[in-house]
């Protein structure tokens, strides 16, 4: 078994974690970008899906224990995404201990190399966001259970609706590159499926990105309102 | 061509080193830039200075030991071409010119541009080789090896070992070259019984030394003289996922 240990300590176990880890997170954002757009339907349809996700399962589970696992299989996601990015960029950075006087990057792409800060800019921004709409402690108007009214009223704030609107776009190029990058690291290639690897990864980075900005928009646009 | 030169220089391993200034004049551009560089130190010597230091030995393109970064780039502004077989012309007259030894912490420079490369060796030694007997010289095609993997094993095996994919990772990761010399074994039936323990192996060197982690920025590919491609990186890392998880012989 400490071939176990072993593999979590070495360089490309940490990688294939972060990938693996990273599709997990990618499932959710997708998932969470669907359900974010039954805004669009009125109150009772999103507030509804929001109480049903706590009865999935059901009759096996009972109320919210599906909503529980999924969390913590989130919190173990984003622990083990953190700790394997954070100990790979310590080794990188003593890689290369000594920079260059002039560097000329021939193939490495805007999004590929700021992956570590779009990191933190997404942790910042999750840590934001559930302080915002599923606690309701930095929300100034929010009442428990009313998802609807709680989204719409965040979103009439522009200031908020443009951070929301950056963190997506921060969260975009994290997906541009990571979302071919995974299937690199795991070793998913072939010359059918790597000319498919980059337009699946633009093509996911667009949906989920256009997906959820259009709510901050429509709620500044006036599209959808506090009446549904 | 009249050339302003900033060459890194550096007495010896422990030595602090510096960007030094070299007007080169005269040069014509049916120079390679290694003897663009022959030039300079000639006049070095006249000069009662230390010539600059620079690996080379075949001067064309197969050895894998020149190698500089020139500005900013391993190997040069042309694709696809080692420094050695880089010629002036890629230059225009009164270019500046920045040569820099490959930056890694696992390639310590030993003097001005020449840095030490017996890391790459350490990662041979482990597994760069198949320890199976494969006889003596069989007739053509007595073992069938499917068209595809016969090229891509060639495609492989022209890695020349020159590091340049190191200098040019952001991350100084050796994946590039481990790959390669994984695969160019891995491919052909001769390489199968060790395929996975040979991954293990050089896997674990590659680690113990002092590369970085890969991030997938391709830089490796672009500045590769063989042209090796990052597809040998996703086999390595599908290998070495089937060594660690999946491999019938591991303990
Ligand atoms: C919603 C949240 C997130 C999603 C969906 C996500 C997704 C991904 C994916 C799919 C990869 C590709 C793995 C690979 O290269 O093989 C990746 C890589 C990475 N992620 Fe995340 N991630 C998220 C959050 C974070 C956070 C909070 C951080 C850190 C502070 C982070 C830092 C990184 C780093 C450094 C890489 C490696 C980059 C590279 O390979 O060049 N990620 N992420
Ligand atoms: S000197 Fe042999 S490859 Fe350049």
């Amino acid at each position: 078994m400490s071939w176990i240990i072993g593999f979590f300590r070495s360089a490309m176990g940490k990688k294939a974690v972060m990938a693996v880890t990273g599709v997990m997170l990618f499932g959710f954002v997708l998932t969470h970008m669907v359900g974010n757009l039954k805004l669009y339907f009125g109150p009772e349809k999103i507030n509804a899906y929001a109480e049903g996700l706590r009865e999935i399962g059901a009759p096996l589970l009972s109320h919210g224990d599906a909503l529980l696992i999924a969390r913590l299989g989130l919190i173990a996601a984003v622990v083990l995404h953190i700790w394997a990015a954070t100990s790979l960029t310590l080794v990188n950075r003593r890689a290369r201990a000594q920079g260059y006087a002039r560097k000329s990057p021939q193939a490495a792409t805007y999004a590929s190399r700021t992956m570590r800060y779009g990191g933190l800019i997404i942790l910042a921004f999750v840590v934001y966001h559930l302080m915002h709409f599923t606690w309701g402690n930095v929300h100034g108007d929010f009442v428990p259970g009313d998802v609807y009214h709680n989204v719409v009223s965040g979103f009439q704030n522009p200031l908020i609706s443009g951070f929301y609107i950056l963190a997506q776009l921060a969260l975009g190029l994290h997906l541009y590159h990571g979302l071919w990058s995974f299937m690199q690291t795991l070793g998913l290639n072939g010359p059918r499926l790597n000319a498919l690897r980059q337009p699946f990864a633009a093509t996911f980075t667009a949906i989920v990105v256009i997906g959820n900005i259009s709510l901050p928009l429509s709620v500044l646009a006036g599209f959808v309102t506090l009446h549904g | 061509m009249d050339l302003t030169l900033y060459v890194w220089r550096q007495a010896g391993p422990d030595a602090a080193g510096e960007m030094k200034r070299y007007e080169a004049q005269g040069m014509s551009p049916d120079m390679s830039f290694l003897e663009m560089l022959d030039v300079v130190n000639e006049r070095l010597i006249l000069e009662g200075e230390e010539p600059i230091v620079f690996e080379h030995d075949c001067r064309e393109g197969i050895c894998g030991a020149c190698g500089m970064v020139i500005n900013g780039v391993a190997h040069g502004p042309q694709r696809a071409t080692t420094t050695c077989q880089l010629h002036m012309r890629q230059f225009n007259d009164g270019d500046t010119i920045y040569i820099e030894p490959w930056r890694s912490t696992a390639f310590p420079v030993l003097r001005d541009l020449m840095v030490d490369r017996s890391s790459f060796d350490r990662i041979i030694e482990a597994g760069g080789y198949v320890s199976v007997s494969t006889g003596s010289a069989r007739d053509a095609n007595e073992i069938p090896v499917p068209k595809a993997d016969a090229d891509s094993a060639m495609d492989a095996a022209a890695c020349i070992g020159c590091g340049a994919c190191v200098a040019a990772c952001p991350n100084g990761a050796a994946q590039l070259f481990t790959s390669a010399k994984v695969a160019h074994l891995g491919l052909l039936p001769q390489g199968q019984p060790e395929r996975l323990s040979r991954t293990r192996a050089m896997v674990a060197v590659m680690e113990d030394e002092a590369f970085g982690s890969c991030t997938n920025h391709r830089e490796c590919e672009a500045v590769c003289p063989k042209q090796i491609s990052v597809d040998y990186i996703a086999r390595l890392n599908r290998d070495y996922l089937k060594a660690q998880l999946l491999d019938p012989n591991a303990k």
